[in-house]
């Protein structure tokens, strides 16, 4: 027969593995914030140095100013999506590393799954609008899309992650209908949002 | 003091299974590999615990192959739920009947 104490630690320890296995929590709060900046830093980018601001939903590829602005808007976004991630797998392995788990198992594995299906899906749809000239519908779309994805996500980790999705879906609806907005919702959406929501994670969770 | 530990599992008194169907009530399949991960267990140690509790049928065993190594899943059964669940409830009335 077991002492009492010994049940106390029981559901202590069933506590502890029903969390662990069944939610992602070693996403560090910084990563946000990193992301943030850097979303905030390439919204300037193609602002001001690119002069990308769609005020209306379609342009024609074809023309001049717009067939040479492309590419470079592209090539930043993937620019900003690179050290996005690459910041969030660097900081979130320091910190899985420091709670002794690894940062790769079978559930960051189905965390991954579940975001990456809105996510490729949206990405596939923003390249044929881009093809078909309605550069107006990328920020939109970027939004909701990637929205959708945060909102899957949130089943398999922190449950505020769920709101950050609906405050992207919100942006993203807005932008699609007010078009001369979207560079800022974009902004406001991966920039401001994302920083706000890693500052409230780490000083939440991490503290 | 009169403490009614009826539904109080023998197969969970071993803090391992405990955590194997914590794991995997939250969880509708598993294989060793995370297992072992979640619960911080040697091979032999999760293997024997996990083979028990398959002779109790509360958990489900399937064997496949990945790039041909060989994969085995785990899940917990309707049978392993209740008695999970059972022996959860039990603890909190035991714990209950403690503290009043």
């Amino acid at each position: 027969m077991k002492e009492e104490q010994d049940y106390v630690q029981d559901i202590a320890q069933i506590r502890s593995i029903m969390e662990r296995s069944s939610k992602f929590l070693s996403l560090a709060g910084w990563a946000g914030i990193m992301a943030g900046v850097y979303a905030l830093a390439g919204a300037y980018i193609a602002y001001a140095v690119f002069n990308f601001n769609p005020n209306q939903l379609i342009y024609d590829t074809k023309s001049a100013s717009v067939a040479a602005s492309l590419p470079k808007i592209v090539l930043l976004a993937v620019v900003v999506l690179i050290l996005a991630i690459g910041t969030a797998i660097l900081l979130s392995s320091r910190k899985a590393s420091k709670r002794g788990e690894k940062l790769w198992n079978a559930l960051v594995k189905r965390l991954l799954i579940n975001m990456s299906v809105p996510l490729i899906i949206g990405g596939l749809l923003i390249l044929i609008v881009m093809a078909n000239g309605l550069i107006g519908w990328m920020a939109p779309f970027a939004l909701l899309f990637y929205g959708i994805a945060l909102y899957n996500a949130s089943q398999f980790t922190y449950e505020e992650i769920r709101s950050l999705g609906f405050i992207q879906i919100g942006l993203g609806l807005f932008s699609a209908y007010f078009v001369e907005y979207g560079v800022l919702c974009w902004a406001l959406g991966f920039g401001v949002a994302h920083s706000m929501y890693g500052v409230y994670m780490h000083y939440r969770y991490e503290r | 003091m009169k403490i009614s530990i009826n539904g109080l599992h023998k197969a969970f008194e071993s803090r391992i299974k405990l955590g194997i169907m914590a794991a995997l009530a939250v969880n509708k399949t598993l294989d060793f590999n995370s297992l072992k991960d979640f619960l911080d267990v040697t091979d032999g140690n999760l293997a024997s615990h996990l083979k028990a509790l398959e002779k109790e049928e509360f958990i489900q065993v399937e064997k496949s192959f990945v790039d041909r190594k060989s994969n085995t899943s785990y899940a917990a059964t309707e049978l392993g739920r209740a008695a999970f669940s059972d022996h959860l409830n039990a603890l909190e009335k035991l714990i209950k009947g403690v503290s009043e």
